[in-house]
This record gives structure tokens, C-alpha cells and sequence, in this order.
């Protein structure tokens, strides 16, 4: 089994796993807020492999929930940043002069406050919940991709083909969709990938630190702040087996990126 | 000497026009804000036990019939007259909070600042030492599981284990509940801050080390180390690769400053240690906008603060620039 | 007289990733044999991107990891294994690379040139080796970045000739130096070889290893095409394969005959 084969295989396997969840999440997201009085407070169980809350409430269906949020707006943040950062660097590199200095700025600009006190800001300029999390994740996640996008933009500007397309008189939305776009392609691809993990990490802690979806959402931010009060009272199962969910998706994102990256960069691909 | 000086004039210039697009930044922000600011960014309970030419005052200074750009200005002003207005939460000069806080959490910043770096940077030298075999899977591993989990849940569960388990440690603040703060001793401070600060450490030494572990890779794989190896030379690791990731290492360990405050701010949550980053969430929720503003300042102060003393470091150690500039 | 270095039937592949998942063996070097005598200087000239700098790293044992080596390399008339390629390394067999990217650039000259050896015998040495090569002793505490191209390529032979050396491979040592600075490096090479060392010299300029080399190793996709004195290249005479003949007709100096 070579190397390609078996990032191929685990890909497959990583997008199936993550679609089940995502869809199963989307399902469940009724049952997962039924609270039932009867059965509460009890530990992981045949039935409730997660155990259930103080109100009753399955904790695997709000588990289970609470990841497909999760992968849905680490999807759209990670697509949205990309988008963000392609803008961004390459207008960088094609306009240079003062835009360039601008973006460089706000790159720099961007990078100086902590990423979950920009979230935090963010969130608060957009009446928090879902969209104030969302637009502040992907807010403050462009940055080195845009400054990945605009080195590389600069090198293929450069490249003897490049210049002879344009002074051959090609026009510049040829340039870009036929000669930029497939070669940044795989750095962009490699990036959101790499981008996922972070996206949905954040969505997390700024959910949990009460900025990001609100309170009734079976989110696992909410889902592991609501467990801080009963952690002392010994019930365990509330903060460890979601958190440890959320640990394994991120996971299987990062591990697929990480060798995606390996992949299609020239310098790791032949090994 | 003079290269020198004018390089540090020129970052200087920089890093204070980056703070001024920060605190217009932040301010942008809270100003964009649907939310009405007296009501929920004093909240309702807070402005009844207010009196009345307390809120006046706070109306004139959210000005809430100003435009935006007065309003900015009369930060601004009062900023750089050092008056970064007083805490709506706890009363008190912006400053003076920040001071208090900042006191409470730079011991706890530091240690993880350093530990986090320093077992970083080790461990990303064993891995990169042993490419490809045994511990260089151990080391790689365990850095993605630990980047793959949020520092928040990492802190409960250590809390679980040592706190709520095994008893052995406090289950949070930086001092004993209910104790006076002249009578708390030194031991008890570090057996508070002990948690903390190992999941600090924890959380920031993964990154550190994969990036470490690369840029060791891509040393071993460089001509020059090909060179010394074709010339016999013992202590490759020693002698090359240490002084070529010097330069990366200095980057890496001052652009996680930034990462270690963010953590912080969960990290604290979690312990409720009473620092700066607990300050900045209590600021966020209760609306105390001027304890906002002047948090995001000082921490963009310190990230900046710490890129200018990587750049100066730079200068010192890579040869490139340090002779580069005496000769130019 | 036994050859000091004979590469018999030398072939070294990559295996790397063709289109889609299928891998594949890449042959960089296929069955390529030559000879060093002592005291001779023996060319190996190919054009640009057949494997040259591999052939050099091969001998000395410091392949990629995604290459593999076959065939027979005698060194002083024992097989070269790679692990008493280690011990030779640096001690008789000596590697000159192709430019300054083989400097450590966080380190100065000098203590790259002594290999870290700071006591008086290595320092003298060094800088006996440094006057050789027309290097001031200032040289010593420079960077690798504040020499130019000429004094970087002689640094990098004095690196190889600190120990006395009796087989040096010299990979590519001139591209990029003005006819001047090339031809006083190429007498360098004459020089060692006359001092008892085997030389072995690749490059892609046939004109050059004309002027230095006894003996021309023609190499082409891999393989050798002709071996020959290089006087056969004087004359023309003597030359068998066709491409060969092409690489000496395009020599200046027969214009195109």
C-alpha cells in the first residue's frame, strides 16, 4: 500500500464518517432537546452510550447534534475565509504599491489581537449567536492564507509562461482563471483544510465562553459549559465524552489535511 | 549602529500606527454592535443601581447621539492623555483593572510562555533528530491530539482528574477561597496556578513542536548539512541544525505570545483564576466597553511588543542582518 | 596500479508517484561504470539534469531517501559500503559541491573550513589551505553570504583539501565563473592530481574537461556512451558513439565541421 493510496482511503473514510455525523446530527437535532425527567442524571448506559444530562436530555443525540453544527459552520467559515484570503492576496500581489502595504497592514493588523478576543469583538459587533461566531471565525482566520496566496501569486507572476501570456496580450480574467487559479488551487485546498480544525476549535471556545451560539443550542461549547456545574458532583460523562467527540472529528480533519499537505507539496510528495 | 537605530525607529512607527488600527478596530466593532449600548452594554441591573449623573455621564460618554468618529476621538484623546476611562463593571480606572489583572496572570503567562517553548522546541528537535522512526510517530502524535483539542476541555479535564478525582489539587482561583490576600503564602499561589499554567504550556507546546520538527527536517535536508555529512562532521545536530532553527524558533516562541493570551482567556474561565483573560470575558458579556477597548489595546500592545523583540533579536543573531547592517 | 575509485554497472532509481496512485521506479542513473587512477583526473560529462549530482552522492553513500542504488563500487579495490563510505568521508574521499547553498550560512568560513577543530595544528592548516587558494585569512571570519561566487567555489575546495584527500569528486565547480577564475580552479584540479589524488570531475562543458581532464566519461540519460582519453577529443579520432561525435563537432573550436 503506498502512501497516495492510503490518503485516498483515508479521505474517503474521514468525509463519509463526518457526512454521517453531520446528517445523523441534523436528524437527531428534534430528539436531542426532549428532556424527560425520568431518566436524569444517568451515566453512560447501554441505552445512552453518552449517559444523560440533568434534565434527561440524551447526551449522545445532543452530542451528535452539537458536532454537525459544528462541522456545518467549519465548513462555512473555512469556506468563507478562503474566499476572503484568495481576494486578499491575490489583489496583494497583482496590484502591489499601496494596496499591498494596505492588506500587509491588516494582515498584521488582524494578527495582533489573540484570535478569541477578535472572535469575541466580532461576535459582539454582530449581536453574537450564529452569525456573530461565524463571520468572526472567518473574520481572523484568512491571514496566513492570504499571505500564503499573494507569495504565490508573486512567484508565478514571475514565471517566464506568465509573462509571455501577457505580453502575448492575454486578457487579465484569462490570466487569472486559466493560469493563477490552477496553481494556487491545491495551496487554497491544502489551507481551508488545514483552516478546518482551527474553525471549528474556535467555534467551540467562543461558544463555551458564552460569545458564540446561544444557550439552548446543543452546541458543544454549550454542551461543556452547562457540564462545568456537575463536574464536581462527579458526573463525569457530561464534559468527558462529548469533548472527547469533538476531539476525534477535529482530528480526523486535521489528520486528512496534514496528509493532503504532504501530499502536494513538491518537497514531500515523492516519499 | 545608525542602520540599527533607524530600524527600530521604523518598527516603533509601525507597531504604534498598528495600535491605533486596532483600538479603531475594536471600537469599529463594539460600535457596530446591534445591541443598544447603555442598555446591554451596562445591562439593565447595573444602570438602575446607577445614579442618575452617573448615567448622564455614561451617555455622554458613549454619546449615544455623537456620530462614531467624536466618539473615537475623544478615546483617542483621553487615550494618549493615559485616561482609558473607568470600568463600568468594577468602577475603577481602566488601567488600574488591567494593572490588577495583568499582575494576577503574568506569572501564570510567563511560565507557559517559556515552558511552552522550551518543551516545544525539544521536542521538535527529537522529532526532527529521529525523522521517520519511533519517536518521531510518538512525538507527532501526541502534538496532533493535543492541537486538536480545545484548550477549554483539556483544562476540564484536568481539573477532573486532579481536582475532582484525585484530590490533590484546588478546583480553581489563584488563591484559597475565602482567604485574606496578605495571609496567602507563596506555595498556595503556586498550587493554584499549577493547573493552569500546565494546560497553558500543554496547549502551546504541540504547535511550537510541529513547526519545530519541519524546519528541522528541512535543515537536515539542506545542501550544507549534505556537505558536512559528505565531510565526515559528528554533531551534525549540534552544530548545524541548532544554529538553523535558531531563526524559526525566535519567531515561533514570540508569535505565540498571542496564542498564549487566547488560551488564557478559556483557560482562566475553566479555573476561574481571576486574570486577564476572565477579565476580558466578564468585560465582553457585561458590556464594560471601555475595560474592552483598553484589554484589546494592551494585548495587541503586548503581541507587537513581542514581534518587535523577535525582529531585534534577528538582528543579533542572524549574521545576514547583523553584518549586512554594519556593512551597509 | 589498482584504480582508487571503480564504478561498476552503477544504476540508482527514484521510486516516485506517476499520475493517479500507481508508483513508479525513476532511473536517474542506469548502469554507468567508470574508473579513477591515482594521480589522473578523470571527466564525467552529461548534459544538464541526467543524474550527475546523483552519481557524485551516490559514491559517497548520501542518496535521498527515495533513491536506491545498485551495482558494484570498488574504492582502493575493497567495495564501498556505506558504512565505510562513513568512515571515508571527509578523511580520503572528498566531495566539492557545486555552490555556496553547501555553506552553513549561520556559521563562518573558518570554522566550517576546520570543522569546528580549534586547536593550532587545524588553524595553521586552514590557513595554509586558504593562502593556497588565493584567500586572504580575513576570508576565515566571514559568512557565507559576504563571498562572492569565485571565493565561495574556493572555499569549498579548500574545505575538501584539508585532509589530504586521495579521491575528490568535484560536482559541477565552475558554472557561473568567468573564463579566468574557471581556468585557475581547473589547474587547482591538475594540481591535486598531480600531487597523487584521483580526481573525478563532472560537468556538462566538454570544453572544458578537455583542457583539465585526462580521461572524458561521455554520459547521457544515464548511461555511459563513450569512454575515452581526452586527446581522443583533441583529434576526434577514436570517438565510437554517435552522440559523442555530435558533442565533439559541436566543440568551438571545430565549428560545426
Amino acid at each position: 500500500m503506498n502512501r497516495r493510496r492510503s490518503t485516498l482511503i483515508l479521505l474517503v473514510l474521514a468525509c463519509a464518517l463526518l457526512l454521517a455525523v453531520t446528517l445523523a446530527g441534523g436528524l437527531l437535532a428534534d430528539g436531542a432537546a426532549s428532556a424527560d425527567f425520568t431518566r436524569k442524571n444517568l451515566p453512560p448506559c447501554f441505552a445512552f452510550p453518552f449517559g444523560t444530562d440533568w434534565m434527561g436530555r440524551d447526551m449522545l443525540k445532543r452530542t451528535l447534534a452539537g458536532l454537525s453544527l459544528s462541522i456545518r459552520i467549519g465548513a462555512l467559515t473555512a469556506a468563507l475565509s478562503g474566499a476572503v484570503a484568495l481576494a486578499l492576496g491575490a489583489a496583494s500581489a497583482a496590484f502591489g504599491g499601496w494596496v499591498d502595504a494596505l492588506i500587509s497592514w491588516i494582515i498584521d493588523l488582524v494578527m495582533g489581537i489573540p484570535h478569541i478576543l477578535l472572535i469575541i469583538l466580532i461576535s459582539i459587533a454582530c449581536g453574537r449567536g450564529l452569525w456573530g461566531v461565524t463571520a468572526g471565525v472567518a473574520l481572523s482566520h484568512w491571514t496566513s492564507l492570504a499571505r500564503l496566496v499573494r507569495g504565490e501569486v508573486l512567484q508565478l507572476c514571475r514565471t517566464p509562461y506568465f509573462r509571455m501570456a501577457q505580453r502575448l496580450g492575454v486578457s487579465r480574467k484569462r490570466l487569472f482563471c486559466s493560469h493563477l487559479l490552477p496553481h494556487l488551487l491545491p495551496q487554497l485546498l491544502i489551507g481551508l483544510m488545514l483552516q478546518f480544525p482551527h474553525a471549528i476549535l474556535h467555534e467551540a471556545s467562543v461558544t463555551f465562553l458564552g460569545f458564540g451560539l446561544s444557550s439552548e443550542r446543543p452546541a458543544i461549547g454549550n454542551i461543556l459549559e452547562e457540564s462545568m456545574a456537575y463536574l464536581a458532583a462527579g458526573r463525569w460523562w457530561l464534559a468527558l465524552l462529548p469533548g472527547l467527540s469533538l476531539v476525534g472529528v477535529v482530528m480526523i480533519f486535521a489528520l486528512a489535511g496534514e496528509r493532503l499537505r504532504l501530499l502536494l507539496a513538491p518537497a514531500s510528495a515523492q516519499e | 549602529m545608525k542602520h540599527r537605530l533607524q530600524f527600530t525607529a521604523k518598527k516603533l512607527v509601525r507597531m504604534a500606527l498598528l495600535l491605533l488600527g486596532v483600538s479603531l478596530t475594536a471600537f469599529l466593532l463594539m460600535d457596530a454592535s446591534p445591541l443598544d449600548p447603555l442598555q446591554t452594554n451596562i445591562g439593565q441591573a447595573a444602570l438602575g443601581s446607577m445614579s442618575p449623573e452617573q448615567i448622564a455621564r455614561l451617555e455622554d460618554y458613549w454619546g449615544v447621539n455623537a456620530p462614531a468618529a467624536e466618539r473615537y476621538l475623544g478615546w483617542l484623546g483621553d487615550a494618549l492623555r493615559g485616561d482609558f476611562g473607568v470600568s463600568l463593571l468594577y468602577r475603577r480606572p481602566v488601567p488600574e483593572v488591567i494593572g490588577q489583572r495583568l499582575s494576577n496572570s503574568f506569572w501564570l503567562l510567563l511560565t507557559a510562555w517559556v515552558l511552552s517553548g522550551g518543551l516545544g522546541l525539544g521536542l521538535g528537535l527529537l522529532a526532527g533528530a529521529f525523522r521517520g522512526r519511533g519517536p518521531d510517530k510518538m512525538i507527532r502524535g501526541c502534538c496532533l491530539v493535543v492541537s486538536s483539542t480545545p484548550a477549554f476541555w483539556l483544562a476540564l479535564l484536568l481539573l477532573m482528574v486532579f481536582s475532582v478525582w484525585l484530590k490533590v489539587l484546588p478546583v480553581g482561583l489563584s488563591v484559597p477561597a475565602g482567604a485574606a490576600a496578605d495571609s496567602v503564602t507563596l506555595a498556595q499561589r503556586l498550587r493554584h496556578a499549577l493547573l493552569p499554567g500546565l494546560t497553558l504550556s500543554v496547549a502551546g507546546a504541540a504547535g511550537i513542536a510541529l513547526h519545530t520538527r519541519e524546519k528541522v527536517v528541512d535543515v537536515l535536508d539542506s545542501d550544507y548539512v549534505l556537505f558536512a555529512r559528505a565531510r565526515g562532521e559528528g554533531h551534525i545536530l549540534r552544530r548545524h541544525v541548532l544554529r538553523n532553527v535558531a531563526l524559526p524558533a525566535i519567531t515561533l516562541q514570540f508569535a505565540s505570545i498571542s496564542e498564549i493570551i487566547g488560551g488564557s482567556v478559556l483557560v482562566e474561565k475553566v479555573f476561574s483564576y481571576p486574570g486577564l483573560g476572565q477579565a476580558a470575558v466578564s468585560a465582553g458579556l457585561g458590556g464594560d466597553m471601555p475595560l474592552l477597548m483598553g484589554i484589546t489595546v494592551a494585548t495587541a500592545f503586548l503581541v507587537f511588543g513581542g514581534n518587535l523583540a523577535a525582529d531585534l533579536l534577528y538582528g543579533i543573531v542572524d549574521p545576514r542582518i547583523r553584518r549586512g547592517a554594519a556593512a551597509g | 596500479m589498482t584504480p582508487i575509485l571503480s564504478v561498476d554497472k552503477l544504476s540508482i532509481t527514484f521510486t516516485r508517484y506517476s499520475r493517479g496512485l500507481s508508483r513508479e521506479e525513476m532511473p536517474s542513473v542506469r548502469e554507468l561504470s567508470l574508473t579513477v587512477e591515482p594521480g589522473q583526473v578523470a571527466a564525467v560529462v552529461g548534459e544538464s539534469g541526467a543524474g550527475k549530482s546523483l552519481l557524485a552522492h551516490g559514491i559517497l553513500h548520501l542518496l535521498p531517501r527515495n533513491a536506491a542504488m545498485s551495482g558494484n563500487i570498488l574504492y582502493d579495490g575493497m567495495p564501498l559500503t556505506a558504512d565505510r563510505a562513513r568512515v571515508l568521508r571527509g578523511r580520503e574521499i572528498a566531495l566539492i559541491p557545486q555552490g555556496v547553498t553547501y555553506l552553513d550560512p549561520m556559521m563562518r568560513v573558518g570554522e566550517q573550513i576546520r570543522r569546528g577543530r580549534g586547536d593550532e595544528a587545524s588553524r595553521a592548516r586552514c590557513r595554509a589551505v586558504l593562502s593556497r587558494y588565493g584567500l586572504a585569512a580575513e576570508v576565515e571570519g566571514r559568512y557565507p553570504f559576504e563571498l562572492s561566487g569565485g571565493m565561495a567555489r574556493r572555499v569549498l575546495i579548500a574545505c575538501a583539501v584539508m585532509d589530504n584527500p586521495r579521491l575528490i569528486i568535484a560536482d559541477e565547480p565552475t558554472p557561473g565563473l568567468d573564463a579566468r577564475s574557471a581556468a585557475r580552479i581547473l589547474s587547482h584540479f591538475r594540481e591535486l592530481a598531480e600531487q597523487g589524488a584521483g580526481v573525478l570531475f563532472i560537468t556538462h562543458d566538454l570544453e572544458l574537461a578537455c583542457t583539465v581532464a585526462h580521461k572524458i566519461v561521455v554520459f547521457r540519460s544515464g548511461q555511459t556512451v563513450e569512454e575515452a582519453a581526452s586527446s581522443a577529443f583533441q583529434t576526434g579520432e577514436g570517438l565510437t558513439h554517435p552522440y559523442s561525435r555530435a558533442l565533439w563537432r559541436a566543440l568551438p573550436k571545430n565549428d560545426f565541421l
